[in-house]
């Protein structure tokens, strides 16, 4: 039986940043074909099946410009979770790139899947065997092989390094106490309570200071949540169609892949923008007046960018410093626009009502808008919010890690309090030790033994 | 010329700590078994420290106690001090040590054995074990007699190949200067068993006369004796203990060992075999930990029947003058006069990996081993292993499908586990932060883990079995009850609280509550508890533990279920890894060597990671299902 050839995000949003789209279906190879570029021009259908496949996906209108590196994965039928042929495109670009991947495939004449369908037509073509282990077996291979390669590279040095150390101390503190209870009669009683208190507050807030950095992994896979405020006519949709007109991609929503509808992606200087309540500040110059305070402080407060528009050429209003103090709380860059005409404001009049930094820049002739994406890039890869001591994650499963982290060395606390024997506090300093190992792709094994031994003159 | 003997069930190979356990519960499953050993003097011998059990290493005692075993029951009847380690830590990690009479420990298990039915004892050397279709048929001694069984349990310990070092002076002797056996392991490795060389060592023992014990601090048994073995009566080894002594090296130690060094076999290359971290030489200290001003000595008695005194925490295999000065330069050894010399020994054993959880060999059906033998070191992890090694031996005999206890089970669980999964390379040492679920696994509670199975395999007697089912009964009913009394905060109550110690109660808490207060406890608790009924101490002290700690005890119970399952699914034992497709060939040749038993298994070894794990689970899950389409004789599509 023929059935026609779909495509979805195979895997979720909030993954490691590495995108799976899926293609299944008589028409998975030749359609995926067309837009992949493989190194010696080789072709997507004469590769072997099962085989892993680096390359280059690019657009398919015009330009043929590359949209991401990949690899891609051509199963066979009948060996496929589908037992149809079908096609992967692990891609790590994030959101951003696995939209246009997926557009990409579905402007070549295949149909974007119905939710579960991928499973209903394993289902329906029916019988289950080794062939299906065979497929997830690769899909496996493929993600764990991409996850190692760009993980690495996700994890900027400094994040490994911060986590190593972290890693390094707690497993010193646990070797400590376990050696004390291996061998009690070689070391006097030692006021564990007292020492580790201290100790594992420190921790705890070198681990909340990696999860807020960890929101910036999110930035970098889902899009910087951006909202551009300011009074009207401060020059907002001028700003949002600037940045939108320059040789900037432009991804448009697709049902299905995304929760929230009204979003528009844009990548500057290679960061994800997602502008939100994108109808608001673009149908209408009076966000504030319009959708109401209230409305404002909402996408405000949800944002992790404020991109807060002054008018330069008009005297700073009360509505100006309003807003302003609306979006204290939140990362904001202050655009004083209309930098081209005379001057009534200036940065350092905004200086007294905000600690952000102020950009001048002219909307409407485009010039500072180079500074403004160098400092956005500032602000979510380095600088202002990650100082030197501070990382940026880029995973999602990063931070489930370091929360599971968090919640250990918080029993830790809990079990000190209790006033708990210290067997119990390394048990929790172990599994904390553990959860940030997964960050690393590194096991436990035998570390705390190899401390003990390490560290301590064990044993008569 | 070969000729034949009586056959048995089971051949016991060795009579250490691990033999005798090992054949004690053969004979006591009612199979014939006879048990080797080079020299009946020395069975149960203790050729090194003259403790048994220690942190960690009391649990697994006890563990054997609880299955049957004998070490416990015989430490108690021959222990000379007694100590309950980290007494003020956690429950999990409380430990008991003894002292032991090492002449009448071993005396003792000689009589056991010497009057246990269906054992017989000879004195021999085992030098080949015969091998049919891939499963033992006998062993042959030194004298070339052929003893036919259906089973057989290595248990040499240190013997294999042995060779004793101190200094410059090289003996091919086992431990204590008895006869090494030196042809079993060209025996076994002409079988395809893979051998190592490890090495341990032990201090000299001193004339006590020649000692000045006021230079060095005093070290008591405790005052309240505990027993090891839950049979044992607590009351009825109550007794006068002797005194254990502590000293300490200092600078003119270490500068004699450090000008030395070149004299030591193992800093001058002489020694092949991989030494103990745990128990490292005193060498190995003062090199290692360079900055340690001084290392601690303790000055044991070797029993009752002697003088001699055990100088632990200084093993070595300098040379006997350099072992003169270094001993003499410690406070109370100045005169010293050593009876026994130091000396470091080496031997072959087996990476075990070569076992499976049974600790039977992959390739050699009904082939058993268990103790040093099998890498690891220490009386009690013998004792453990040699048990089990037993046990099993006669469940392959009997055709009763084997014991195999999970790291979730018993510390022997762990110390089996990571025997046969991971890569050993020196002798293994039980220590407790190797148990991931110690708070389950605690020493008070072995009898409630253990002795269910013990009953079943048929080494509890019905006696005991029923005495232990009593006990838990009442922890359960008096853990139910105090989580069901309610304590009003009256006057007196409140009283009571601030006398001791105590925050007022706001509204009535039930007495489990107030059990969890640092500050109160069960007993402590018995003025407000006027329905209260007298129970024996173990089973309030079970009571208290499983109240105080419930929120950490509940959190390991929900982990060991997830371990569970990855340990309940089993992979086939005769499942090709080429044909797992998508496998790594790294995780592929470690499968293939060490030939998992569970999935759980397969996720410890060393170079398989989970991505492998997922691989394999689907290549498992898809092939039952393509099994049971084939019973099925196809499924129609709907």
């Amino acid at each position: 039986m023929r059935t026609d050839t779909i495509a979805a995000i195979a895997s979720g949003m909030t993954s490691s940043g590495i995108g799976i789209i899926r293609v299944s279906g008589d028409e998975a190879v030749p359609a995926v074909e067309r837009i992949t570029k493989l190194p010696g021009g080789k072709k997507l259908s004469e590769v072997p099946a099962n085989s892993v496949n680096y390359g280059y996906i690019t657009d398919p209108e015009g330009s043929h410009e590359i949209i991401d590196e990949v690899m891609v994965l051509v199963m066979r039928a009948p060996k496929t979770y589908t037992r149809e042929d079908t096609v992967e495109i692990d891609c790590h670009g994030g959101v951003v790139a696995m939209k246009k991947i997926l557009d990409a495939v579905l402007s070549c004449g295949v149909r974007l899947a119905e939710p579960g369908e991928f499973t209903r037509r394993a289902f329906m073509n029916g019988r289950i065997d080794l062939s299906q282990a065979e497929a997830v077996a690769d899909i496996i291979n493929a993600k764990s092989e991409l996850a190692l390669n760009s993980g690495v590279k996700q994890l900027r040095g400094n994040v490994a390094a911060k986590i190593r150390e972290l890693r390094n101390v707690i497993l010193g503190a646990a070797a400590e106490i376990e050696a004390f209870l291996d061998d009690p009669e070689h070391y006097g009683d030692v006021d564990f309570a007292g020492k580790l208190k201290p100790a594992v507050t420190g921790y705890l807030s070198e681990i909340d200071r990696l999860i807020d950095t960890a929101g910036s992994g999110r930035f970098i896979s889902q899009g910087i949540r951006t909202v551009i405020c300011g009074k009207p006519n401060a020059g907002k949709s001028t700003l949002l169609n600037a940045l939108l007109g320059e040789e900037r991609a432009i991804v448009t929503d697709v049902p299905g892949t995304t929760r929230d509808t009204l979003e528009e992606y844009l990548s500057l200087g290679g960061i994800p923008l997602r502008i939100t309540d994108t109808a608001g500040i673009r149908d209408t110059e009076d966000t504030v007046e319009k959708i109401g305070v209230d409305k404002a402080v909402k996408s405000v407060m949800n944002a992790d960018l404020v991109l807060f528009v002054a008018d330069g050429s008009a005297v700073l209003s009360e509505e100006d410093t309003k807003i302003l103090e609306l979006s204290s709380g939140r990362r904001t860059i202050i655009l004083l626009n209309k930098s081209d005409l005379v001057q009534k404001t200036g940065p350092e009049d905004l200086a007294r009502f905000s600690s952000a930094p102020v950009i001048e820049i002219s909307a409407a002739s485009g010039s500072g808008l180079d500074a403004l994406t160098a400092k956005i890039r500032e602000m979510f890869l380095g600088g202002m919010l990650s100082s030197d001591d501070e990382v940026v994650i880029t995973n999602m499963r990063h931070k489930e890690a370091l929360e599971h982290a968090r919640e250990s060395l918080k029993s830790v606390l809990e079990s000190i309090d209790a006033g708990m024997p210290e067997d119990f506090f390394s048990i929790d300093l172990t599994e904390a030790y553990q959860e940030l190992g997964y960050i690393l792709g590194e096991a436990m094994d035998e570390d705390v033994i190899e401390r003990i031994f390490s560290d301590f003159c064990m044993g008569k | 010329m070969d000729y034949y003997y009586e056959d048995y069930d089971v051949a016991v190979i060795g009579a250490g700590h691990a033999g005798c356990e090992a054949a004690l519960a053969c004979a006591r499953l009612g199979l014939r078994t006879i048990i080797f050993t080079i020299s009946i003097e020395s069975i149960a011998l203790m050729p090194c420290n003259p403790n048994i059990g220690g942190s960690s290493k009391g649990h697994l005692v006890r563990e054997v106690d609880a299955l049957g075993g004998e070490m416990g029951r015989n430490i108690d009847k021959t222990f000379i001090q007694s100590k309950m380690l980290n007494s003020s830590k956690g429950p999990a990690v409380h430990s008991l040590r003894a002292q032991a009479d090492k002449s009448a420990y071993s005396r003792e298990m000689r009589k056991t054995l010497e009057n246990t039915d269906n054992l017989t004892l000879k004195q021999t050397e085992i030098i080949d074990i015969k091998v049919e279709n891939g499963a033992v048929t006998g062993v042959v001694t030194a004298t070339g007699g052929i003893y036919p069984c259906k089973a057989a349990v290595i248990c040499t310990g240190t013997y294999l190949n042995a060779r004793c070092l101190c200094g410059e002076s090289i003996t091919y002797t086992g431990p204590n200067g008895l006869k090494a056996a030196d042809r079993l392991s060209q025996a076994l490795m002409d079988k395809g068993i893979e051998m190592v060389r490890f090495k341990t060592g032990t201090p000299a023992r001193m004339d006590g006369r020649s000692l000045d014990y006021s230079k060095m601090e005093k070290q008591y048994g405790d005052r309240r004796i505990v027993p090891f073995s839950f049979e044992t009566d607590p009351e009825s080894i109550q007794k006068e203990q002797v005194l254990c002594y502590l000293t300490y090296t200092n600078d003119e130690t270490h500068r004699i060992i450090r000008e030395n060094l070149d004299r030591s076999p193992i800093y001058a290359g002489v020694i092949e075999g991989t030494g103990p971290r745990y128990c490292p030489s005193i060498e190995d200290k003062v090199v290692k930990f360079a900055d340690k001003e001084r290392h601690q000595v303790f000055v044991e008695p070797e029993g009752l029947y002697t003088n001699e005194m055990y100088i632990n925490g200084m093993s070595s295999s300098l040379p006997e003058d350099v072992q003169y000065r270094m001993y003499r330069t410690v406070p109370g050894l100045e005169h010293a006069r050593i009876v026994r010399n130091a000396y470091a020994i080496e031997y072959d054993c087996i990476p075990a990996t070569q076992l499976k959880s049974s600790l039977e060999f992959k390739k050699i059906k009904g082939l058993f081993s268990g103790g040093q033998f099998n890498g690891s070191s220490g009386y009690e992890e013998a004792a453990a292993q040699g048990l089990l090694a037993g046990i099993n031996a006669s469940m392959s005999v009997t055709g009763r499908e084997p014991l195999i206890l999970k790291r979730s089970d018993a510390y022997i669980g762990v110390l089996v586990d990571d025997l046969v999964t991971k890569d050993i390379r020196e002798p293994y040492r039980m220590m407790t932060s190797r148990a991931e679920y110690r708070l389950l696994l605690r020493q008070d509670n072995a009898d409630m883990r253990l002795t269910e199975t013990g009953y079943r395999i048929g080494l509890i007697s019905e006696e005991r079995y029923q005495k232990f089912l009593l006990k838990k009964t009442q922890i359960e009913q008096e853990t139910q009850r105090v989580t069901n009394v309610r304590i009003g905060a009256s006057e007196k109550v409140q009283t009571f609280m601030s006398e001791h110690g105590s925050t007022p109660l706001r509204t009535g808490e039930t007495l489990a509550d107030l059990i969890c207060r640092p500050e109160l406890g069960y007993d402590v608790l018995a003025p407000l508890d006027p329905e209260r009924q007298p129970l024996p101490a173990e089973v309030t002290e079970q009571v208290e533990i499983n109240v105080k700690y419930r929120g950490y005890i509940d959190r390991q119970m929900r982990q060991v279920e997830r371990f569970r399952k990855s340990e309940n699914k089993l992979i086939p034992e005769d499942l090709d890894y080429a044909d797992v497709y998508g496998l790594r060939i790294e995780a592929r040749q470690k499968l293939a060597a060490i030939r998992p038993r569970s999935v759980g298994q397969a996720s410890r070894i060393a170079g398989v990671t989970p991505a492998d794990i997922s691989i394999l689970l689907i290549h498992l899950s898809a092939s039952d299902r393509e099994h049971a389409h084939t019973d099925e004789g196809g499924r129609s599509e709907s």
